[in-house]
């Protein structure tokens, strides 16, 4: 996928790779990392740097007990976990997240939809669907926001993000999106608990709702 | 590692885990967690290397990154109680070709000079890389607070990831 020209800023990378992030984050980090051999190659680099700061970490002495139970277990059977598979325009990570079923579309007026994938206190990323050339008015966003195009385009001040890209919104962004024409724009989104006002509905499409 | 994977050589395990037992212990630790707490997330952590062994590329991950994710991944289990969802994995080349390994030679080079560059740093350096990487500070905490010991750290990532960059250029996913 050469096509793609937004991609996760280093610190988020890092965030990821490290822990910090959230679920929902990891969500659309995980599934960009998918599409994207420029971001994966970063988070690997990243990955081989937390290996080293591991291999030079301080020790703490293990008890002989461990190392016999875990010797002691290299036979048993296991039962592998299901493995989940890229689906049309999904990702693995969104398949395991619908739990390799198709989306359940809730409509939201206007002809959106969304199908939410998780939702807790500390954020949360759903699916939405967004008819082509639908625009919406000016607004500004409240928390951090990732959304990941998965079919079709949108454009806003931020440029034009299509197949792939990945928009990182903060609260000193403004917007005006616009659902390019052709297919309808698919996006994978997530937020965060800052958005306690209308928590289900991301800032992106709020005006939609009139909220 | 290959060992593991490839002939599922259990001394070769056991000396994996010896060499890195106790220090995902001092990680797990330093999390908060009681020393048996830390010592079930080492056995579940040793485990899952031997039982996902067979996805192990040498050309593109190092025994030690492989680890710092797994551990990673147990550790937002136990203390958030969160999924981390992970990447689709690229298919791992299980033949080994000259070509291969030397890659995976071009790879470990670069890690001993990322470790090479993480000694150099002076304690209240490295004190802050350790914590960006075992998530108890954020990138831009530390640039806020130092702005100092990213910037070598960075120049080898940088100049790591031009190297994976390049070999991950024409990977095709099955
Ligand atoms: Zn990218």
């Amino acid at each position: 996928m050469t096509s793609i020209t937004h991609h996760i800023p280093d610190q988020l990378l890092l965030d990821y790779a490290s822990g910090r992030m959230t679920e929902a984050f990891a969500l659309v980090v995980a599934a960009h990392v998918s599409l994207c051999d420029d971001c994966r190659a970063r988070l690997s680099a990243h990955e081989m740097t937390g290996g080293a700061v591991l291999e030079a970490h301080d020790s703490a002495p293990l008890s002989d007990r461990l190392r016999h139970s875990v010797l002691s277990q290299l036979d048993d059977a296991v039962d592998d976990a299901p493995v989940y598979q890229r689906s049309s325009i999904f990702p693995a990570p969104v398949m395991e997240a619908l739990k390799g079923r198709p989306p359940k579309w809730k409509p939201l007026g206007r002809g959106v939809r969304q199908s939410i994938l998780k939702h807790g206190k500390s954020g949360s990323v759903r699916l939405l669907y967004i008819p082509p050339g639908l625009d919406m008015p000016d607004h500004s966003h409240g928390g951090l926001e990732l959304t990941l195009v998965l079919q079709g385009a949108f454009s806003d001040e931020g440029g034009r993000f299509g197949v792939g890209d990945v928009e990182v919104a903060d609260h000193e962004v403004e917007h005006k999106p616009v659902a390019a024409k052709g297919e309808a724009c698919i996006c994978l989104a997530a937020t965060d608990a800052a958005l306690k006002f209308n928590a289900f509905i991301p800032k992106l499409f709020q005006p939609i709702f009139r909220i | 590692m290959l060992a593991v994977r490839d002939k599922r050589d259990k001394r070769a395990f056991a000396a994996l885990f010896d060499h890195f037992g106790p220090r995902l212990k001092g990680v797990a630790m330093r999390s908060g967690l009681s020393s048996g707490q830390a010592e079930d997330m080492v056995q579940d952590v040793m485990l899952s290397l031997w039982r996902k062994a067979h996805l192990f590329d040498p050309t593109r991950a190092q025994v030690s990154s492989w680890l710092y994710q797994i551990a990673r991944n147990r550790q937002i289990d136990i203390l958030r109680k969160e999924n981390r969802p992970m990447p689709e994995a690229l298919k791992a080349e299980s033949e080994v070709t000259e070509e291969s390994t030397s890659e995976a030679l071009g790879l470990e080079q670069e890690v001993g000079a990322l470790k090479a560059a993480l000694a150099k740093l002076k304690p209240a350096q490295r004190e802050m890389v350790e914590k960006a990487y075992l998530g108890e500070l954020s990138h831009t905490d530390i640039e806020a607070e130092t702005g100092l010991p990213l910037g070598t750290i960075k120049s080898r990532i940088r100049l790591g990831l031009e190297k994976l960059r390049h070999e991950l250029d024409g990977i095709r996913k099955p």
